[in-house]
C-alpha cells in the first residue's frame, strides 16, 4: 500500500519533469531568436530537473542519496545561468540577434560607444606606443563627445569585460 | 614579486574566510562518495585543504553577515518564482511563440560587491522572464534580456523586480552598510507613498 503511494508520487513528479522538458523543447522550436530561446533553455529545464531529482528521492528514500541529488541541482543552478549568459553575450556581440524583435535596447549604444572607444584607443596605441589605452584618462586623446567620466568608465568596463575592470578595482586581487 | 613572496602572500588568506569553501568541499566529497563517516570526512578535509591551497583562486569576499531567517524566506520565494517562471515561459512558448517581443534593459544595482552582483544575476536568470546579457562591473549594471516586454511600464516592472531580488539578497547576506542603505531607501519610498496619498 505504502509502496503504491510512493510510486504514485514518483510518477506524478516524473510526469511534471517530462512536461517541463517538453516546455523547453517547444520554446526552442517556437521562439524566433537566440536570446528568447535561451529563456526556454534555462527556466523550465531547471524546474524539470528538480522534479526528476525529487522523484528519485521519493523512490529511493535513502539519506545517502539526498546530498548527491542536492549537489546535482546546486550545480545546475550555478551553471545554467552562466552558460546562458555566455551564449547570450556572445550572440549579442556578434549581432546574432534580430533587432526588430527588441522593443527596448539599452545596451546597444553602450556597446557601440565602448567599441568605438576601444577602436580609438587601439589607433592611439599604433600612433604612440607609450600611451596605455587602459589608464589614459586624458579626454583630449580619446573621443569623449558628450560622455562624462562615469560613462567613460562604464563603457570601458563593458568593452574590456571582466579582465580589465578586474585590474581597475582595488581590493580584489590578493597580490595587490 | 618573486615566486616565494607570492607564495607567502597566498598563505595570508585568513582561515575563517576559507572556511566556507572548505566546508563546501568536504560536503561535496562526502556527497560524491555517499559516505559521511568520520574517516571519509577527515580524508576529504585533507584533500580540500590541499586543493584550496594548491589550485589557488582569488578569495570570494564574503560580507561576514548571514541571516538564516531571510535565507529560508528567500529560498521559498525563489522556488515559488521558479515554478511560476517555468509555466510563464511554457505559456509564452505555446501561445505567443514567434510573435514575441522582447527588450534589453539596463538595471543599476545598489551593491558593488562581486558576490552580490553575481548572485543577483543568477537569481534573475533563473526566475522572472529575464536573462543576463551583459554585466558592467565598474557600475554594477546588469543588462537583462526580458521576455515579452513591449511597453515602458513592463520594462519598469522588470527593473523593479531585479532591484527587489537584490534587496532580498542584501537582507540575506549583504554587508551591514548595504543593509543600512537599503533600510533607509525603503523608509524613504514608504514615506513618499504616504505623502503622495495625503
Amino acid at each position: 500500500m505504502e509502496e503504491t503511494v510512493y510510486d504514485a508520487i514518483t510518477a506524478v513528479l516524473m510526469l511534471g519533469g517530462a512536461l517541463m522538458s517538453l516546455a523547453a523543447a517547444i520554446g526552442l522550436m517556437r521562439f524566433p531568436d537566440l536570446l528568447s530561446r535561451m529563456h526556454a533553455a534555462t527556466k523550465p529545464q531547471v524546474l524539470g530537473l528538480l522534479l526528476f531529482l525529487l522523484a528519485l528521492a521519493v523512490e529511493f528514500r535513502s539519506w545517502k542519496l539526498l546530498p548527491v541529488l542536492a549537489v546535482v541541482w546546486i550545480f545546475m543552478l550555478l551553471t545554467a545561468p552562466v552558460s546562458a549568459h555566455m551564449v547570450g553575450r556572445a550572440g549579442y556581440r556578434t549581432k546574432h540577434l534580430r533587432p526588430e524583435l527588441l522593443v527596448i535596447d539599452e545596451l546597444d549604444d553602450v556597446v557601440e560607444r565602448a567599441q568605438r572607444l576601444l577602436r580609438e584607443a587601439e589607433e592611439e596605441v599604433l600612433e604612440d606606443d607609450e600611451d596605455d589605452p587602459q589608464v589614459d584618462d586624458d579626454p583630449g586623446h580619446t573621443y569623449t563627445g558628450e560622455l562624462d567620466d562615469d560613462e567613460m568608465l562604464r563603457s570601458r568596463g563593458t568593452a574590456a569585460g571582466g579582465l580589465n575592470s578586474n585590474a581597475q578595482r582595488p581590493g580584489q586581487n590578493p597580490e595587490g | 614579486m618573486t615566486k616565494q613572496a607570492r607564495m607567502r602572500n597566498r598563505a595570508r588568506v585568513p582561515l575563517l574566510q576559507e572556511l566556507p569553501l572548505l566546508v563546501w568541499l568536504v560536503f561535496l566529497w562526502g556527497a560524491l562518495w555517499q559516505d559521511f563517516s568520520a574517516g571519509n570526512l577527515v580524508f576529504g578535509a585533507v584533500i580540500a585543504f590541499f586543493v584550496a591551497n594548491i589550485f589557488y583562486l582569488p578569495p570570494v569576499e564574503l560580507s561576514g553577515r548571514f541571516n538564516p531567517f531571510y535565507a529560508v524566506l528567500f529560498a521559498g520565494r525563489f522556488l515559488y518564482q521558479l515554478v511560476q517562471a517555468s509555466f510563464h515561459v511554457f505559456g509564452l512558448a505555446l501561445f505567443r511563440g514567434p510573435q514575441i517581443r522582447n527588450g534589453v534593459i539596463g538595471v543599476k544595482l545598489r551593491s558593488r560587491s562581486d558576490l552580490l552582483v553575481t548572485a543577483t544575476g543568477h537569481v534573475l536568470s533563473l526566475i522572472p522572464g529575464s536573462l543576463v546579457v551583459d554585466v558592467d562591473r565598474s557600475t554594477s549594471t546588469l543588462y537583462l534580456h526580458a521576455l515579452n516586454v513591449s511597453t515602458a511600464e513592463q520594462a519598469e516592472k522588470v527593473r523593479e523586480e531585479a532591484l527587489n531580488a537584490e534587496a532580498w539578497l542584501i537582507r540575506t547576506m549583504g554587508t551591514k552598510e548595504e543593509l543600512a542603505a537599503l533600510r533607509a531607501e525603503t523608509a524613504e519610498t514608504r514615506k513618499r507613498k504616504i505623502g503622495g496619498r495625503a
